[in-house]
């Protein structure tokens, strides 16, 4: 099965952080991933750039486009990253999902990825 | 008294009392589903009128009363499709007087952990079954406690329900002649119900209290209703060292304190000395097994406590027993590493890193290759070890043991 985690935390935290404390901390994701590497897990990974730097559009149901600055939904917690995985099961993907540095800091949401199979 | 003692008062009182009420009810026919929706009614009542008013003098008896009502209900709203519903014949031949017969309640509360733990269900929910059928805890919080998901969790314990009603799992103590290896699954059921949320209940990982004060009240009553067998005992006081230990695990600032690095005076003297006295009361029974032995060697580390040193050979010694008698992996990466404690590094490392293929996601057993490596003098093996067991942590102030670990052997090294 695979499985997307979904890293929201508060990227403000990041954006504030002394430049020792962020070299640890992204020491802690670097080991995460080696770790999820080495278990064959792996699938990919990367953080996201800030909020700032999103753009959402929508397309109404009278066939209108609107395009707006910023993510999806302003929360106190921000999509900072996603991991895809690739486990036996749920109880697998949540085993990982503990170990992320970003369920210590921030929340990991697991998301069953839908297969889709490829056009014939 | 303040709110929340008195929260913690209700909820130890009727927690006891859950349990008994659950066997007493599926004892006399109530299916026990409807026992359990039925007394989590009367439940949740008790945890909201408890702590204002005061427990109440028998909380069996204002449960019963209370998840009478709730039966009674349901038998009428289901009368239009049931003659008569079982529920409400077992509620009417109720009487409270019944009740004091604590000691025959008691029985029927150990019967339900032997339900709970039969061989015919999966081993993997005998505990989370007991926390829920002895103890009444939602399938949402015993979820969290073993990194389930909540809705697999509730099918989980839903399907083993149906499962001892289905199949006929008996709700009584096992015969004579069945009865220590029964007795063994009761107790790993309890174990495991300690140690959920806690990777490793030995001392390496303070993350989460999880259920260790739950687990060590059921261990209490098997200790008082089966008092012939040693291992109820020696689980016990596995239990007490482990949690005797608890607060030592970080300090003022919030900060990991690996076992050998504890400051004794923050142990908990009171659990400790429970702990040994059980641990003495079950080796005068002259048989040993698997938790006497875990227990020995938590009782071993104690002696700090006087300010001796542990005896690293008698610890090699006793994981070495453990490791015959279970042959667990995890038991043997323990003894590799008290064998490089006791001055045989090299041969501790050996043999960890053979369990290597069985242990891959296991972080202590990287932990415990990379300090072998360390004492070996293999700094970038120790180094390389280290940064997978960081990848592998789950509680961040471990994480962040490890890795100061890991930086001071740079400064051994540049030194």
């Amino acid at each position: 099965m695979t499985y997307m985690l979904l890293l929201f935390n508060d990227e403000k935290r990041w954006q504030n952080m002394p430049p020792d404390v962020a070299e640890r901390e992204y020491g802690a994701y670097m080991a995460y991933s080696a770790a999820l590497h080495e278990a064959g897990a792996f699938v990919e990974g990367n953080p996201l750039q800030p909020t700032a730097t999103a753009t959402t559009v929508r397309v109404t149901g009278d066939g209108k486009s609107t395009v707006l600055d910023g993510p999806y939904a302003e929360t106190k917690e921000q999509l900072g990253g996603y991991y895809v995985i690739d486990v036996p099961d749920l109880d697998a993907a949540l085993a990982w999902a503990a170990r992320c540095p970003a369920a210590s800091h921030g929340t990991v949401e697991v998301r069953p990825v839908m297969e889709i199979g490829a056009p014939a | 008294m303040h709110a929340r003692q008195a929260h913690r008062a209700a909820d130890a009182a009727a927690r006891e009392s859950y349990g008994k009420l659950v066997a007493f009810l599926t004892a006399r026919g109530a299916q026990l589903v409807a026992a359990e929706d039925a007394l989590a009614d009367a439940f949740a009542a008790a945890l909201d009128g408890w702590p204002k008013d005061g427990v109440p003098r028998n909380p069996e008896a204002w449960l019963l009363v209370a998840a009478r009502h709730r039966l009674v209900d349901r038998a009428r709203r289901e009368r239009r499709f049931v003659a008569l519903d079982d529920a409400l014949a077992t509620a009417a031949t109720l009487a409270e007087d019944e009740l004091d017969r604590t000691e025959a309640l008691s029985d029927e509360r150990l019967a339900m952990l032997f339900a709970c733990a039969h061989p015919s269900l999966p081993r993997a929910i005998h505990g989370p079954l007991m926390l829920q059928a002895v103890l009444g805890f939602n399938a949402q919080r015993i979820a969290s406690a073993f990194l389930v998901a909540p809705a697999t969790m509730g099918q989980r314990l839903v399907r083993a329900k149906r499962k001892i009603a289905a199949a006929g799992i008996p709700l009584r103590v096992p015969f004579n002649d069945e009865l220590p290896e029964r007795l063994d699954a009761v107790l790993g059921a309890i174990y495991a119900a300690f140690s959920a949320g806690w990777e490793d209940p030995a001392g390496l990982d303070p993350r989460s209290e999880g259920f260790t004060l739950e687990a060590i009240d059921l261990g209490r009553l098997v200790v008082r209703l089966v008092p012939h067998e040693p291992e109820p005992l020696g689980l016990l006081a596995l239990m007490l060292h482990a949690a005797a230990r608890r607060d030592a695990r970080r300090n003022a600032a919030g900060e990991f304190v690996p076992l050998d690095a504890q400051d004794v005076t923050r142990w908990n003297a009171a659990l400790l000395d429970e702990a040994e006295a059980s641990l003495r009361f079950a080796a005068s029974h002259g048989r040993r097994g698997r938790f006497q032995i875990e227990a020995a060697i938590q009782s071993a580390h104690a002696v700090r406590r006087y300010g001796r040193e542990p005896d690293w050979h008698a610890i090699v010694l006793l994981y070495r027993e453990l490791l015959a008698l279970t042959q667990s992996p995890v038991v043997a990466v323990n003894w590799a590493v008290a064998l490089g404690r006791a001055g045989e590094p090299s041969r501790g490392y050996a043999e960890v890193i053979v369990l290597e293929p069985l242990l891959r996601d296991y972080q202590p057993y990287w932990a415990a290759k990379a300090t072998l490596a360390a004492a070996c003098g293999e700094t970038q093996l120790a180094r390389e070890a280290f940064e997978r067991a960081i990848g592998l942590a789950i509680d961040p102030s471990v994480r962040a043991h490890l890795a100061s670990r890991r930086d001071a052997l740079n400064l051994d090294r540049t030194s």
